[in-house]
C-alpha cells in the first residue's frame, strides 16, 4: 500500500496511462472523423456498385471482392508456408548455423519497406512467372510480405508448448510427425492464429506493393479466376482521396470504413476461433 | 481431430494455388516464347474483347468516364491502371497494355523503348488542363504576375534566397513567402517547370509538396503567405478557398496583359504558359482488335462533353476532327518529335501540320 503512494509511483502510473490513452484518443478521432464524412454515402447500393465518375452512383464492389480474393489467396499460400518454416526453424532446424542465418533473414525481411515485396513481385510473378497482373500475382506479392511475421508469430508459439509434453510424446514411442501432428500444432494453434490475424491486417491495408504489381484503379467486373485483373479497397480509397471534387472525397471516406468493418470481421472471426480452441486445450 | 481435418484441407489448397500457378507459367512462356516481357503481357491482354487502359492520373477521370458510358453500349470491357505517365510508357512500350494516358508528350528515352519492342503508336490529344497559381484569399497585394516573375521565384537558383514577397516585385511585404506544389515526379511538375522554368524537372527544392493535390489546396488555403500551382480543376472544386493569380507571359500576340485561366482562356490559347494538352497513346497493333477500334472511336467521339463533366477543358472541335482523322488513318509517331512537351503551341497547329 505505502509503494503506491509514493509520488513516483503515481507519476509513472499517470506516464502509462497517457501512453494508452494517447494514441487510443487519436485512434478515436480519426475513425469519428471518418465516420462523420462517410457514413451517408454508406448504404447498399454503394457496396453493390462498379465505380463511376458520378461520386454519387460510385460504388465499391470490385474492390471488395477484389480485396476479399487477396486476402483469402494470400492467407492460403502465407500460412502453410509460414507455419512449415517456422516448424522447421524451431523443430527440426535446431542451432545449426544455416538455422541462424535464415533467421536473422526473416527478422531483417519484417522490417523491408512494403514498396520493395511490390518490386520483387513485379520482378517474379508478373514478369518471370508470366502470372500477369492478376490476383495470384498480388496475392503471392501479399503473402512474401507477410510471411516474416507469420514465421516470427509462429516460432513464438511454438516454443509456449512445454517441452514435457514433446518428451512425453516421444516416451509413447511417436515420432516427430506425429508428436508435431498430435501435439505441438494443436498446442500452439492459438498463437499461430494470433499471427495470422496480424497477418491478414497487414496485407487488406497494403496499397503500394499492389500498385507496383500492377493491381487497376478502374474495373467493372468482379474477379472469377485467380488470373483475373483486380482492384482492391485500398486502391480505390487512394484513387477517391486524389480526386478534386468533394463528393468523392465522401466515398473515400465511406470506403474506408467499409475497409475497416472488413478488418474487424476478419479479425473477430480469428479471436473467436482462438478462443474455442483456447478452451479445448488440456 | 477437427483441427487435423482442417489442416490437410489447408495443405490441398496450397498444393492446388502453386500447381495452377506452375501450368499457367508454362502456358505463358510457350505462347510468349520464354519469360520475355512480351510474354508476360499476354495474360492481360489475351482475355477477348477487353480494353487494357494504363497511364497518367491526371488523365484517369476521363478515361474513366468514357470507359463508363462505352460499357453501357458495348460487351467489351475496359481496365484501368494508373501507374502514372512514365510507369504507363513503360508497361505500353513493352505491349502490356493497349492504350496508355498521358500527361505529357513521351520522351525520346520512351519513343527508344517502343521502336526496340516495335510497339508503333498514334498519339491523340483528349484535352486540356490548365495549371493554376494560387495564393490564399485574404492575400491583398498580389493581383498578378509575369512568367519572369515566377522564374525568379521558382528557379533553382532561388533556392534559400529569394524567400520573401518584397524580393520578387518592390512593393510587395516583407514577409516570408511559402511555397507548394506538386512533387517531383508528376507530370504537372515536369511540364511546371519546363513552361516557367525553361528547363524539364529544374525548380527550387525548399518548397512543400505532395502528391496530393488536396494536401496543397489545404496548405495554400490555410497559410496567409502561401503561394502555389496545381491543376485547373482542383481550384475549380476549392474557389471559396483560393485567390487564383493571372498570369502575363509578356507575349501580346496570344491576349495583352495578365490572364487568368478559364475554359475559354485555356480552350482559346490565349492563358499561356500554363495551359498543355494530355493524350492518350493507342498501339497501332491493338487498334486492329475491334474492341481497341471501338473504344478509341467513342472516346474521340465522347471526350469533349466528359473532359468538362470531370472537370477538364475540352480541345476545339477542329483539333478533335483532326485527331479522328489522325487515328482513322493510324498515323504514328509523336507531334511533337518525341521530344516531350512544346510550350505555347496550338494543337491544332501541331494535328495539322
Amino acid at each position: 500500500m505505502s509503494a503506491r503512494r509514493r509520488p513516483s509511483e503515481r507519476l509513472f502510473r499517470l506516464v502509462c496511462l497517457a501512453a494508452t490513452a494517447g494514441p487510443l484518443g487519436v485512434l478515436a478521432w480519426l475513425v469519428g472523423d471518418t465516420l462523420v464524412d462517410g457514413i451517408d454515402r454508406l448504404s447498399w447500393s454503394f457496396l453493390a456498385s462498379y465505380p463511376s465518375r458520378h461520386a454519387e452512383q460510385a460504388g465499391i464492389l470490385p474492390a471488395v471482392a477484389g480485396s476479399l480474393w487477396l486476402i483469402v489467396t494470400t492467407a492460403l499460400i502465407a500460412l502453410p508456408i509460414g507455419v512449415g518454416a517456422a516448424l522447421f526453424l524451431e523443430e527440426y532446424g535446431g542451432r545449426s548455423r544455416l538455422a541462424r542465418i535464415i533467421e536473422i533473414n526473416i527478422a531483417n525481411l519484417a522490417g523491408v519497406p512494403s514498396v520493395l515485396y511490390g518490386l520483387l513481385g513485379l520482378g517474379i510473378f508478373v514478369r518471370t512467372l508470366g502470372l500477369g497482373r492478376s490476383v495470384i500475382a498480388g496475392a503471392a506479392t501479399l503473402a512474401l510480405l507477410v510471411l516474416p511475421i507469420v514465421i516470427l508469430a509462429s516460432r513464438e508459439a511454438l516454443r509456449t508448448v512445454p517441452d514435457g509434453l514433446r518428451e512425453a510424446s516421444y516416451a509413447l514411442g511417436a515420432t516427430t510427425f506425429q508428436t508435431l501432428r498430435h501435439v505441438v500444432l494443436p498446442m500452439a494453434l492459438p498463437g499461430i492464429l494470433t499471427g495470422a490475424i496480424l497477418a491478414i491486417s497487414r496485407a487488406i491495408g497494403e496499397t503500394a506493393p499492389l500498385i507496383v504489381v500492377g493491381a487497376l484503379s478502374y474495373v467493372t467486373f468482379v474477379p472469377d479466376a485467380l488470373d483475373a485483373p483486380f482492384t482492391a479497397l485500398p486502391i480505390q480509397i487512394y484513387n477517391w482521396v486524389s480526386r478534386p471534387q468533394e463528393a468523392f472525397l465522401k466515398n473515400a471516406a465511406a470506403g474506408i470504413i467499409v475497409l475497416l468493418a472488413t478488418m474487424l470481421v476478419l479479425n473477430a472471426a480469428a479471436v473467436l476461433l482462438r478462443h474455442r480452441l483456447d478452451a479445448r486445450k488440456p | 481431430m477437427k483441427i487435423h481435418a482442417r489442416s490437410h484441407t489447408t495443405f490441398l489448397a496450397l498444393a492446388v494455388v502453386l500447381a495452377g500457378c506452375g501450368s499457367k507459367h508454362k502456358a505463358a512462356a510457350e505462347a510468349g516464347g520464354g519469360p520475355s516481357a512480351k510474354g508476360a503481357g499476354a495474360p492481360a491482354e489475351a482475355a477477348e474483347g477487353t480494353v487494357t487502359v494504363d497511364g497518367s492520373s491526371t488523365v484517369f477521370p476521363i478515361t474513366e468516364a468514357v470507359a463508363e458510358e462505352f460499357q453501357k453500349t458495348s460487351k467489351h470491357r475496359v481496365t484501368i491502371g494508373v501507374s502514372g505517365t512514365g510507369g504507363g510508357f513503360k508497361k505500353f512500350c513493352q505491349g502490356e497494355v493497349a492504350v496508355t494516358g498521358a500527361s505529357r508528350p513521351i520522351k525520346p528515352s520512351e519513343v527508344e523503348l517502343c521502336r526496340k519492342n516495335g510497339v508503333e503508336y498514334v498519339e491523340l490529344p483528349v484535352a486540356y488542363d490548365g495549371l493554376a497559381v494560387l495564393v490564399h484569399p485574404k492575400n491583398d497585394w498580389v493581383e498578378a504576375m509575369t512568367v519572369e516573375e515566377l522564374k525568379k521565384l521558382w528557379a533553382p537558383e532561388a533556392q534559400g534566397t529569394i524567400t520573401k514577397w518584397s524580393q520578387i516585385r518592390a512593393g510587395w511585404p516583407d514577409k516570408e513567402i511559402h511555397l507548394f506544389g506538386p512533387g517531383v515526379d508528376s507530370g504537372t511538375y515536369d511540364y511546371f517547370t519546363k513552361a516557367v522554368v525553361g528547363k524539364e524537372h529544374a525548380s527550387r527544392g525548399d518548397y512543400t509538396s505532395s502528391e496530393d493535390d488536396n494536401v496543397l489546396v489545404q496548405g495554400i488555403s490555410t497559410d496567409p503567405l502561401a503561394l502555389g500551382f496545381m491543376g485547373f480543376a482542383y481550384y475549380v472544386e476549392n474557389k471559396d478557398k483560393l485567390k487564383l493569380v493571372p498570369i502575363d507571359d509578356g507575349n501580346d500576340a496570344n491576349g495583352a496583359g495578365p490572364i487568368a485561366p478559364s475554359a475559354e482562356t485555356v480552350s482559346n490559347g490565349t492563358y499561356q504558359p500554363l495551359s498543355r494538352p494530355i493524350f492518350i497513346y493507342v498501339s497501332k497493333k491493338a487498334a486492329g482488335r475491334p474492341e481497341v477500334g471501338s473504344f478509341v472511336d467513342f472516346y474521340l467521339a465522347n471526350a469533349a462533353k466528359l473532359a468538362a463533366e470531370v472537370g477538364y477543358i475540352p480541345l476545339p472541335d477542329k483539333a478533335y476532327t483532326l485527331a479522328k482523322k489522325r487515328f482513322a488513318d493510324k498515323v504514328t509517331g509523336s507531334i511533337f518529335g518525341g521530344k516531350g512537351s512544346k510550350v505555347g503551341v496550338s494543337i491544332e497547329a501541331l494535328l495539322a501540320g
